[in-house]
């Protein structure tokens, strides 16, 4: 859905974007996660062409944005939903004026758009709230309005920039619980830049990690977890690093109440000592991470035994 | 002079200060609010950088403002004439009120629509908006309350030049103080135009800020 290759964007001596290889498949939600000043928010914003690449081609929906002349890009740009940070909502207009907004761009007629309006805010959760305006609602209120006009034209992609950092807690989970009903519902594509964590985790299938104006991993969470050493795993489940040389990670993708470990100690000749771990909920299941210390005659037996029943076994520092 | 005196001249003054601040802030707001646009549009990451271009609108508009409103008016005498055939009289001072206002209010409409966040205009480009669109409907409406504003700060400063204007065949209440007031030690005279003008500027400063107040969403 959207496909990104060879992107480089600069800013005079600066490289903000530096190769940057996106492959977003329709109806998924890709996360891309970094520190600030990651090249994450420079890549967004290539998307839609708000920043020209200084290389490189973006395409979304089929359509190859950078070929664009400007009145082909703001025609493309209509099918691209984007909502922000700040929620960049008129505070001259009412909330339904905002949503109203880029259908009086795309030409839709007025009764058209009052119709459209009124069904937007029944899907976003806010029916009746049309004639309040932006600075009587709350954060989370705000960033409803501004999902509702990201949907507005009916758009194949959502972009979203940092849409929850502004929120606390509480309000984060229920607006990333509306853009995952959404993507259910609609299909909706979504492509999301976060800084947190707990928004991959939450609603993400696909992640890229950012640092440096680079990717430096992507792909399905699932796989990623699966993939020894990967990074995404290490920081979605930190174990005291360096781990001491000699002692096991198990990652465990399955039920987390399988006794493997008890499971183990009573089959084999081993000891078995736990330095670390947690269990998350993730892509659809549970992830469970342990670090342990193994010692005893049959340890290598034990490890093999763990591998057979499908977890993965790391031996760190060998 | 006694209050029977002063009265039947305080009124047409008063009118022909109407006239001259009216007149010349009409035409002030109908130029100087798109020189203002221009100025923002055209600049180095403007909606349509094209910064050379700017720069000698800048130039103008700075010329404008740097000079003195006397000397202004009496310099561009041959092109009031040009335009209203004379120059003296409340229609020909309204072409220099105008040419030493526009500038002024340019830049308070260039302040203004600068406060109008960028991340309101990207996200209007991000809805494939044309620059059109975005000067129109995003621009403007937000920075109305202070573009409500600046034409107040603006009507009070022409309210200051037309006394000037009235010196140098004007007419209006600055005139009236010069002749009488300075000219003729009239000095009740004078202690009424100085309480009339305050009274004016202060009804009309009150209710710039209340209607900016009430277009105001923030």
């Amino acid at each position: 859905m959207i496909q990104a290759s060879g992107l480089r964007k600069q800013y005079g001596e600066t490289v903000a974007l530096d190769g940057v290889d996106l492959h977003v498949r329709e109806g998924e939600i890709y996360g891309v996660l970094g520190q600030s000043g990651a090249g994450k928010s420079t890549l967004l914003r290539c998307v839609n062409l708000l920043e020209r690449p200084t290389a490189g081609t973006v395409t979304v929906a089929g359509q190859d944005l950078t070929a664009l002349r400007s009145a082909e890009l703001n025609r493309a740009r209509q099918r691209i939903g984007m909502i922000h940070q700040h929620f960049a909502l008129l505070s001259s207009r009412t909330v339904a004026g905002n949503i109203a907004f880029p259908l009086e761009i795309m030409g839709v007629p007025r009764a058209e758009r009052d119709r459209r309006v009124a069904e937007l805010l029944e899907l976003v959760g806010l029916a009746g709230r049309g004639k309040d305006r932006p600075n009587q609602l709350s954060g989370g209120q705000k960033q409803r309005v501004g999902i509702a006009r990201a949907l507005a034209g009916n758009p194949s992609v959502l972009l979203s920039d940092e849409a929850t950092s502004a929120l606390d807690p509480a309000t984060t989970q229920s607006i990333l619980a509306l853009l995952k009903r959404l993507n259910t519902e609609l299909g909706l594509t979504i492509l999301l830049i976060t800084h947190e964590m707990n928004v991959v985790k939450s609603v993400c299938d696909s992640v890229a990690i950012m640092a440096h104006g680079r990717i430096e991993e992507s792909g399905a969470i699932a796989d990623l977890i699966r993939t020894p050493g990967s990074r995404l795993t290490r920081e979605i489940f930190p174990l005291p690093e360096p781990a001491p040389a000699g002692s096991v990670t198990l990652t465990f993708t399955g039920d987390p109440r399988q006794p493997v470990v008890s499971e183990v100690v009573r089959k084999f000749d081993v000891d078995l000592s736990i330095l670390g771990g947690s269990i998350e909920d993730l892509a659809g299941g549970s992830v469970g991470r342990l670090r342990v210390a193994l010692d005893g005659a049959e340890t290598a037996a034990a490890l093999a035994y763990l591998r057979d029943a499908g977890l993965i076994v790391e031996v760190e520092g060998s | 002079m006694t209050w029977e005196e002063i009265l039947p001249l305080l009124w047409p003054a008063t009118l022909e200060t109407a006239q001259m601040v009216g007149w010349s802030t009409l035409f002030t707001a109908l130029l100087g609010l798109p020189l203002g646009v221009a100025l923002v549009v055209f600049d180095r990451g403007g909606l349509r950088p094209l910064p050379a271009f700017k720069s000698g609108l800048g130039f103008v508009v700075n010329i404008g403002r740097s000079l003195p409103f006397i000397v202004l008016m009496i310099a561009i005498i041959p092109f009031t004439r040009l335009v209203v055939g004379t120059t003296i009289g409340t229609a020909a001072f309204v072409v220099p009120l105008t040419v030493g206002a526009v500038p002024f209010y340019a830049r308070l409409v260039e302040t203004a629509l600068r406060e109008v966040g960028a991340d309101v205009v990207q996200a209007a480009q991000a809805m494939g908006a044309s620059r059109t669109t975005i000067v129109r409907k995003v621009l403007l409406p937000e920075a109305l309350p202070g573009l409500v504003a600046g034409l107040t700060v603006t009507v009070v400063a022409l309210i200051g030049y037309s006394a000037m204007a009235g010196t140098l065949g004007g007419g209006g209440l600055g005139d009236l103080a010069v002749r009488y007031g300075y000219q003729r030690f009239e000095t009740l005279l004078m202690i009424v135009t100085v309480v009339l003008l305050l009274v004016i500027v202060q009804l009309l400063q009150s209710l710039g800020d209340w209607v900016a107040r009430r277009l105001s969403h923030k």
